[in-house]
């Protein structure tokens, strides 16, 4: 038999539910994994301890034939998820050591279907950040390198954690969470499949928020079916967040492997950037490509405000970003530098708890919700969201069913290779899926070849709102039509 | 509106009149059993951070989500005070920093408040009513309280009152001296309390007043205004006005220029301070609340609200007019406490018998009213029983006793009952047992048992009268020579019958003795 942490969630659930292998058997062979993996520093905390309890219960359940949908599967939380009794630090020296009572309603989603929680993965700080650099634990390293180099890549980010374990099979799937493609560009640096659902999907209940109007839950896993599982778990109306939908979630995984003929693919002209690699280019033209052989439709489309959205989004997200960390204080929990007065407490605490790139972006959305530059600003970029939610609205009113486009502009760079000099670098990593947190739809991004040092790359395919099944069909196809790609060997295994 | 004052309302300065110009911005705490955004109780005095959630504490992501008992509320008043209700309005977040404000900033309403311009009427004194427009009302949370007394280094922070409902309600600048304000303020506080939408209770918090105040010569534009924070009695306010117009007269009358700002009033010292000036204001940052989506609701729910409105005080007042004959100042009276006047209609309408509306009135808002104010309470927090007024004033009617004599019978109710009755004494509405239950004394009786009943009886009063006159001749020659001396003789008669001759009847028999 193959090691067990090579299966994918499905076939290890379907193996659990013939009772081929036990919950403890999933939980102790994860762990194992995990603890050879520590220079990936993919986790912030690991919890075998909680894991195998947690698996001892699924045995349990299922000898008493009450198993849950994810019943005994080992699973990943990004740490920006408070998960009661085990830290949760937001990858940030602010909440180091700060253990929240109580579970964030999507985790206890999870635990309540039969998962079992490995640990607490790490994020870029606030997740803020495209490549996990930002944390303040350390980098995440990927488990992919370039063809015949030993140069460290970064996995994505925010939820670079989240993607490295996926894809070095620490865990059989991870929560993540995307605000302007934390789950998508990790996915698509990494070869593993993450898919942000419409906003209001998910609960963002004990999530730690960065910017609340944005941020959504959503799965990282190996496979297509594999998202749709954990997302059909993660999803679902929580009276305690006021934006989240009350809408049914429908069985995600009876989508995967749906045709897509006669589906009107929508290949949005804007996306098609000067001086973009060419790579990229020809991966997009072989997805449109495979999306015709399995006999969809292609139009063109036009999202005009394309081109505004990243910069409107920097003022958005930045904004909402400087209001909600305002309550990193040091007077109730977390991080305290003692000051000669509280303004001395406050400024003391915040410049020692907080990274370069996380206090950039509260001095940026301090500024443009300040008085003078408020309208000039955040109502701008308020008004081109507006714009932007539009172009997708008459595209799909046009009888667009999907929109198909590249995840990220390029394949992973190396560790310290961007934004060093300029940040702008850096957020250009989000210019593909920053559009889509901003109209608030859904967007997938699923592997679909490899670049010519042999690094995964990914598509984005973009939805109508609370249409993730079309997502689920659509990405199915093409992980259907994509060349297999070996995972990458395991050169940071100690131990084997 | 009331755009310019009465020449009396003016303030005399060294250099000619001035107009003082007041708005305000009253803070009242929304009655409901939790918060704002959270389960958490509101319930008053508690042990510090007693009364505090997991989002009052603004632990990390957590969400808020609107109560909507207090947004009813917010409605329920709105009406109260004939205003717009907005069926959409928003919340946004207003940024600071402070340790008794957890989340940073608080969720408030800026642009799209839930309650757009109304108008309360005012009644400053018996002959002059004014109206003061409202601006707006808009719901926001109350911040916690830092604690600075606990420890010589330390302060603490109690956050039982973070997150708990306010309405602020923020008047147009219309009133012109501190006795209007002083009369808005109750006005405003009498609506809230009749709704129930606000317990009005200034000595613990429930209600503070930031008040602005500006002057100007009679005629001019606005002058600069100054904010008066947090004022928080009814008597400060009154008193905080009139010193901060009389520093702003002086320092314009000194040809100085007066400075936006916003100052404290120190009740001790009589004198109000500057707490920060227009530079030093914050720029709070507001935007809309991403956690919350806007607040809507249908005119079929405020619709629904409205009807089930208690009859308000100004509706109650021309009620009371109409229905009893009262003057419309006694009206007023009356209605400014609800629990007053439900214990005047409980009276009025005693034991289904028809009474002297105004007498009862008199009664009330007189004799009963001093006699609560020295207890500490309100006329119907007192052990006297509205049926007891009925039946004091039914005894005046009927002849039975004196006016003189009834106050002597209140005084023995009083006397009698205090220790007796005891337990919740506010159940004056509902049956008449209710407002005269078996453990009170009864009017009548306490006249039967004392002997207090009215002599009328012609011969004995005149027996008394004869023997006055005749122990008296040099008062008798007084009298003559000047008929205002008769008051002496009715004096002296009451006296002699202890008090229960027929007053009336005194008189005509002494004028008509004395030949007067």
């Amino acid at each position: 038999m193959t090691d067990l942490t090579d299966l994918t969630l499905a076939e290890a659930r379907d193996a659990l539910a013939k009772k081929k292998i036990s919950a403890l058997d999933l939980a102790n062979a994860q762990i194992a994994q995990i603890e050879r993996a520590r220079a990936l520093n993919a986790f912030v905390t690991e919890t075998p301890d909680v894991a195998r309890a947690m698996a001892i219960e699924s045995d349990a359940r299922i000898a008493r034939g009450e198993a849950g949908p994810l019943e005994g599967m080992p699973l990943g939380i990004k740490d920006l998820y408070c998960t009661a009794g085990v830290q949760t630090t937001a990858g940030s020296h602010i909440l180091e050591g700060f253990t929240p009572a109580y579970e964030s309603t999507v985790s206890a989603n999870l635990w309540r279907d039969g998962a079992v929680m490995l640990g607490k993965l790490n994020l870029d700080e606030f997740a803020m950040g495209s490549s996990n650099e930002t944390s303040y634990f350390g980098p995440v390293i990927s488990p992919w390198r370039r063809q015949g180099a030993n140069a460290a890549l970064v996995p994505g980010g925010s939820s670079g954690g989240s993607s490295a374990a996926v894809a070095a099979h620490l865990c059989f799937g991870a929560t993540a969470t995307d605000t302007g493609g934390s789950i998508r560009q990790p996915a698509a640096f990494t070869g593993t499949v993450g898919i942000k659902p419409t906003y209001g999907r998910c609960s963002r209940w004990g999530i730690v928020a960065f910017a609340s109007s944005l941020d959504q839950a959503g799965p990282i896993a190996r496979t297509v079916r594999d998202a749709a599982i954990l997302l059909r778990s993660m999803a679902g109306h929580d009276p305690k967040d006021t934006t989240s939908v009350n809408v049914p979630v429908p069985d995600y995984e009876a989508a995967v492997g749906r045709s897509i003929k006669g589906m009107k693919i929508g290949i949005p002209k804007e996306y098609r950037l000067d001086g973009m690699s060419p790579e990229i280019e020809k991966l997009w033209d072989q997805g449109i490509a495979w999306m015709k052989e399995a006999g969809a439709s292609i139009v063109e489309i036009s999202l005009p405000h394309t081109r505004y959205a990243l910069p409107a989004y920097y003022i958005v997200a930045p904004a909402e970003a400087s209001s909600n960390l305002a309550r990193y204080d040091g007077v109730r929990y977390g991080l305290r530098v003692p000051g000669k007065d509280i303004a001395d407490m406050y400024e003391s605490t915040r410049a020692a708890g907080f990274g370069k790139e996380v206090r950039r972006r509260i001095m940026i959305g301090t500024y443009v919700l300040s008085a003078g530059y408020y309208d000039a600003y955040y109502v701008r970029a308020q008004k081109i969201r507006t714009l932007i939610k539009r172009d997708f609205e008459l595209a799909f009113a046009d009888g667009v069913d999907a929109i198909l486009t590249p995840a990220t502009p390029s394949a992973a760079f190396g560790l310290g290779e961007k934004g060093s000099t300029d940040p702008v670098e850096m957020y250009l990593n989000d210019i593909f899926t920053v559009t889509v947190n901003m109209a608030g739809l859904p967007g997938i991004a699923v592997p679909a070849g490899t670049s010519s040092e042999g690094l995964p790359l990914g598509l984005q395919v973009i939805g109508r709102a609370f249409d993730e099944e079309t997502l689920f069909a659509v990405a199915g196809a093409i992980e259907q039509a994509a060349p297999k790609v070996a995972p990458p060997p395991k050169w940071w295994a100690v131990g084997e | 509106m009331n755009t310019h004052a009465k020449p009396s309302k003016l303030i005399k300065g060294a250099t000619g009149d001035f107009e003082v110009v007041i708005g305000m911005e009253i803070h009242a705490q929304v009655t409901s059993r939790s918060k704002l955004f959270s389960g958490a109780s509101t319930v008053f005095g508690n042990e510090p951070n007693a009364n505090v959630s997991l989002v009052d504490a603004a632990m990390p992501g957590m969400l808020p989500v609107i109560n909507e008992e207090c947004v009813a509320q917010a409605i329920r008043t709105g009406l109260g005070l004939e205003a717009q209700i907005n069926l959409r309005s928003v919340f946004d977040r207003k940024n600071y920093f402070y340790p008794d404000l957890p989340q940073g900033y608080q969720i408030s309403q800026y642009k799209s408040p839930i309650v757009g311009e109304g108008v309360v009427i005012v009644d400053v004194s018996p002959t002059e009513q004014i109206e003061v427009g409202i601006e707006r009302l808009h719901l926001e949370q109350d911040a916690g309280k830092s604690l600075h007394d606990q420890s010589a280094t330390e302060s603490f922070v109690d956050l039982n009152r973070s997150g708990v409902a306010l309405m602020e309600i923020v008047s147009k600048p219309d009133m012109r001296s501190s006795d209007e304000a002083r009369a808005y303020v109750t006005k405003l506080r009498t609506i809230l309390r009749y709704i129930g939408s606000c317990d009005g209770n200034m000595e613990q918090g429930s209600l503070r007043a930031d008040v602005n105040v500006s002057v100007r010569r009679p005629g001019e534009p606005l002058g600069t205004r100054c904010e008066i924070k947090n004022v928080n009695s009814i008597r400060f306010i009154a008193q905080a006005i009139e010193v901060e117009a009389r520093r702003q007269i002086g320092i314009i009358e000194d040809g100085g220029k007066i400075d936006q700002e916003t100052r404290l009033f120190d009740p001790v010292r009589g004198e109000t301070r500057s707490m920060r000036s227009k530079e030093e204001a914050h720029d709070y940052r507001y935007f809309p609340d991403p956690d919350l989506l806007p607040l809507e609701f249908d005119q079929d729910y405020v619709d629904a609200l409205k009807a089930e409105l208690p009859e308000l005080p100004d509706a109650k007042k021309a009620r009371f007019i109409k229905d009893y004959g009262l003057p419309a100042y006694d009206a007023g009276v009356l209605v400014a406490d609800k629990e007053t006047a439900d214990y005047y209609e409980a009276a009025v309408k005693f034991g289904g018998a028809s009474r002297d509306a105004k007498l009862v009135a008199n009664w009330i808002s007189g004799d009963v009213a001093a006699y609560a104010n020295t207890q500490g309470l309100s006329v119907a927090q007192t052990h006297i029983r509205p049926g007891q007024i009925a039946g004091i004033v039914d005894l005046i009617a009927d002849g039975t006793i004196s006016g003189k004599i009834a106050k002597d019978v209140l005084a023995i109710i009083i006397a009698e009952d205090k220790d007796r009755v005891s337990g919740s004494l506010s159940a004056i509405e509902g049956s008449d047992t209710a407002a005269m239950s078996g453990s009170v004394s009864d009017p009548r009786a306490i006249v039967e048992a004392r002997g207090m009943k009215q002599v009328t009886d012609t011969g004995a009063i005149a027996a008394a009268v004869d023997a006055i006159i005749a122990a008296n001749p040099d008062k008798v020659a007084q009298a003559q020579a000047k008929p205002s001396m008769l008051g002496w003789f009715v004096g002296q008669v009451m006296k002699e019958t202890g008090g229960k001759a027929n007053p009336q009847a005194v008189n005509e028999l002494l004028k008509s003795k004395l030949g007067i």
